[in-house]
């Protein structure tokens, strides 16, 4: 028999986690499901929907903070935060596209369990870096709290960053408590032209390394820069940077930056609009989304290194590529098989980092670690912090590592 | 110390002393161990000084290797660690514990990597948050998290305390300016979490290990984010006649949308001890002092700060001035920065406090702060990261009147479960320590206590990381383990489902 549980109240949570520890049964926990598509496949029989726990709960914009119950959709808080210019700080991506689903879908306890970010990460930090407080259901059906409200809080180890990137395989969260803050009133986005991997990687660096502040720092092969919406180099490779702030900052800045960078050639401006659209593609992976089903990776690697890397890997294998994070984040798309060998052995030729298979069909994500595989010490430690909040294995097992 | 119980000494450990010096040396070369009493006593309390405790001995490695052999040493010998940086924690994180060797990291003061291409910078964890600073500021860079011990506390502490500071609300604590760190655990398993790459693989055991005050393992380097320093920074100093409007004033700029880098608020008496010993130029005859600093490209700061004057004298300011260079800038913070040596000044003693409340909340805080004031009759001075509702009130008392110290004391804790009372919580930066351990019932249940205590053994099953410290009741991990599973008997719960 398999079941679906749609609690309305934690209670109900705690009740059915209680009934599936009683059972010796695991338990799939989703919100909208926008993200199952993601991570391992998992044979588990029995769902705990947390969709119906909905609604904002606490909302006070000139304190900065935010509070809803973890199946609230995402763009139901994110159009509450528009309202007073304010928004998540890590402006959290959307896979639904890229996974072949639709856009705009998402709850935000799903985007604390996967630590969501995006091309502001690299100044901003991602969902655990702006997270205040939770509450959660442990897999030993234990209703807990961690953190507040408030914004500065050191008491008792932060088990709501815990949470960040956990994939539901600790506990079910509930409610969740956000940092927010103003949304910048205009942007600008500096393009420059034709360059090529490593003198963009040149770019990024001076950029980021100067008082221009840029919230965003992107990099576009030519032929991948050609499926964009917008097409800020007319399909030759664009680097981009993005300015964010009142009018007159992001005149001044863009100034600045277009001085600094001036030995590389010519750089034109995209205007607000345009700027947005873009960058919301390249947050959302915008050209791999386009429903075939090859497999894509993301890598986090050391910024400066992600040229080498993918030069590397073009010597192997056929992919398309691009950056964000300076570097720090690429977006793969294997033209051929998934080589989740060759791409974590280059990623670690070049300093470390990790790599996550995104995208591919379940029989793959069954075969090929999903995530990074971990030093043994280090998957020891992860093997006992997951027996610390679940130790019968009710949780999501297996979503991320097998046995965890 | 006034009533803090520490663990039971270990007496079996105790008496095998002189075994386990001679074990330890044969780790370290002969100067890296202390056993001298008094070459001891240097270490016997942190910053917290009402505590004092002799270690066991006392260990300097300088290697990752040699707290490897030493962790995996006191691990198999069932004997306790406290792990110590600098030194200059506010909670007692680095009380030492009469049966722990105390495991001083000043050694590991090495700058290891700079770079300016990914903007990060390791170190080892002795080196002072503003030794960070200091190695890059040539080319223009800083690291941002700035607690006022930044002189002398180390960046392994601060990790370990997951410190802020006064431009916190901005650019973040710690947690949010580490990357990477290199630690060893209790077996002596070195593990490395992060690195130069912007977010970690797995569990985020960096956030889980930062703030842990010591308990989970040790540090042993350091990957720090480090940042361009903002082009210009200017500031305004306002008076208001009321906490109220000050209050006001804070929530306005906020939601107008500045978030600038700094804002502190001080109140009567701290505004007059500073003023006495600095001669900042502050205004006497106001109750509320306000500095707001906006740092950025001069185009910004240039037009924000009109901005934020205007919202301030709408709030009924009663005094105005805006910094028209750097040296003005920083005249109006020497009289903040100096306010807890000020306080020093008029009081014998004081008892710095850290609660975080909702910012709304200042007043009413503030009120029973006043009440509760007169109910001790200690006198209080107040001190508040005003942008991120983080508040310092500083109790007055003599420690040589009797009785004295449990005053200021327990008017610290009514001012503590106020701060949880109205919303907040018990520590906004300094950590629990011992000092706020048996406080933290009246934040968590014991549900929620247990749960800490079960990621305490994922680390360290035995408790010989800093026992005694965060948690006020210590469970065997062997009992917080187990599971009362009513198999077959916990009915199909009667749930909405498909």
């Amino acid at each position: 028999m398999s079941d679906k549980f749609v609690p309305h109240n934690n209670q109900q949570v705690v009740d059915a986690v209680l009934w599936a520890v009683g059972e010796e049964t695991p338990l799939e926990i989703i919100g909208q499901g926008s993200k199952q598509a993601l991570g391992r496949s998992m044979q588990v029989a029995h769902t705990l929907d947390l969709s119906r726990l909905t609604g904002i709960t606490l909302y006070e914009p000139e304190e900065l903070v935010i509070s809803a119950r973890a199946g609230t959709p995402i763009a139901e808080i994110e159009a509450e935060l528009e309202k007073n210019s304010q928004e998540f700080q890590f402006e959290p991506m959307d896979y639904g596209p890229l996974l072949g689903g639709e856009p705009d879908k998402g709850t935000i306890g799903g985007v604390l369990a996967t630590n969501l970010s995006g091309p502001r990460r690299i100044k901003s930090g991602s969902a655990r870096d702006h997270i205040l407080g939770i509450n959660a259901v442990s897999g030993r059906g234990e209703a807990f709290k961690s953190g507040g409200r408030v914004m500065k809080n050191v008491t008792g180890y932060d088990l709501s960053k815990g949470m960040a990137g956990s994939w539901g395989t600790l506990a079910a969260i509930t409610d969740v408590s956000f940092k927010v803050l103003p949304k910048a009133p205009d942007e600008i986005t500096v393009v420059l032209e034709g360059l090529l991997d490593e003198d963009a990687s040149t770019v990024m660096a001076i950029a980021m390394g100067s008082s221009a502040e840029v919230s965003g720092a992107a990099y576009l092969p030519e032929g991948v820069s050609a499926r964009f919406t917008i097409q800020p180099a007319n399909g030759a490779a664009a680097t981009l940077l993005r300015l964010e702030g009142i009018a007159q900052s992001v005149e001044y800045r863009s100034k600045a930056l277009q001085k600094l960078l001036k030995a590389f050639g010519k750089s034109s401006v995209l205007e607000r609009n345009q700027s947005r659209n873009l960058w919301r593609e390249i947050r959302d992976v915008h050209p791999f989304a386009n429903g075939a089903d090859r497999p894509v990776w993301r890598l986090s690697v050391i910024p400066s290194e992600a040229h080498k890397i993918l030069l590397a890997l073009r010597m192997q294998t056929s992919v398309d590529a691009y950056y964000d994070w300076q570097g720090g984040l690429i977006w793969l798309e294997m033209q051929g098989e998934v080589e989740a060998e060759l791409v974590r052995f280059t990623i670690n030729a070049y300093g470390g980092g990790h790599a996550t298979l995104v995208r591919a069909d379940n029989e793959t994500r069954a075969t090929v670690p999903v995530f990074q595989p971990q030093e043994p010490a280090l998957a020891a430690l992860s093997k006992r912090l997951k027996e610390s909040f679940d130790p019968k294995g009710i949780l999501n097992p297996g979503r991320m590592v097998e046995g965890i | 110390m006034s009533g803090l119980k520490m663990p039971e000494l270990n007496q079996e450990v105790l008496a095998r002393r002189q075994q386990v010096l001679a074990d330890l040396s044969a780790i370290l070369p002969g100067e890296s161990v202390v056993s001298d009493e008094n070459e001891m006593r240097v270490f016997e309390s942190d910053g917290l000084t009402a505590y004092k405790a002799l270690p066991f001995v006392v260990v300097l490695p300088e290697t990752t290797a040699q707290v490897v052999k030493i962790l995996k040493y006191c691990h198999h010998e069932g004997i306790n660690v406290v792990p110590r940086g600098s030194g200059t924690s506010l909670s007692g994180g680095a009380l030492p514990l009469e049966d722990g060797v105390l495991l001083v990291l000043s050694k590991f003061n090495q700058v290891l990597d700079i770079d300016y291409a990914n903007r990060c910078v390791v170190v080892q964890p002795g080196v002072t948050n503003l030794g960070i600073t200091r190695a890059v500021e040539g080319e223009g860079f800083y690291y941002a998290p700035d607690p006022s011990s930044q002189i002398a506390c180390s960046i392994g502490g601060n990790v370990a305390e997951n410190s802020g500071g006064v431009h916190s609300l901005k650019y973040g604590l710690t947690a949010s300016n580490v990357l990477g760190v290199e630690m060893v655990l209790i077996s002596g398993e070195k593990i490395r979490l992060g690195g130069k790459h912007l977010d970690a693989e797995g569990y985020d055991f960096l956030g889980l290990i930062t703030g842990s005050e010591g308990l989970l393992g040790v540090v042993t380097e350091v990957t720090v984010r480090i940042l361009q320093s903002p082009e210009t920074a200017r500031a305004l100093l306002v008076g208001f006649p009321s906490s109220e409007d000050a209050g006001q004033c804070v929530a306005d700029i906020i939601s107008a949308g500045i978030i600038p880098g700094g804002m502190e608020l001080m109140d009567r008496l701290a505004i007059h001890a500073a003023e006495d010993f600095v001669h900042a130029g502050y205004p006497l005859d106001v109750e509320a002092l306000l500095i707001v600093e906006l740092d950025g490209p001069e185009a910004e700061v240039d037009t924000l700060i009109e901005i934020v004057a205007k919202i301030a004298r709408e709030n009924k300011s009663s005094t105005l001035r805006i910094s028209e260079n750097d040296e003005e800038r920083m005249l109006f913070w020497a009289g903040r920065k100096a306010a807890f040596p000020a306080v020093g000044r008029i009081s014998p003693d004081y008892y710095c406090m850290d609660g975080t409340i909702p910012r709304r909340q200042l007043p009413k805080v503030l009120a029973r702060m006043r009440e509760l004031s007169d109910h001790y009759g200690l006198r209080v001075a107040n001190v508040f990261h005003a942008g991120d509702g983080n508040l310092h009130p500083l109790i007055l008392y003599d420690a040589n009147i009797p009785g004295e110290l449990e005053k200021a004391e327990d008017f610290g804790a009514d001012i503590l479960k106020l701060c949880v009372e109205v919303g907040g919580v018990l520590t906004g930066e300094h950590g629990v320590g011992v000092e706020k351990r048996d406080l933290m019932p009246v934040m968590f249940n014991e549900v929620d206590l247990k749960q800490q205590q079960r990621i305490k053994c994922a680390f360290d099953e035995q408790h010989l990381l800093n026992p005694g410290k965060v948690f006020p009741q210590l469970h065997r991990c062997a009992e917080l383990g187990r599971m009362h599973i009513n198999q077959g008997k916990v009915p199909f719960p009667d749930i909405p489902r498909f």
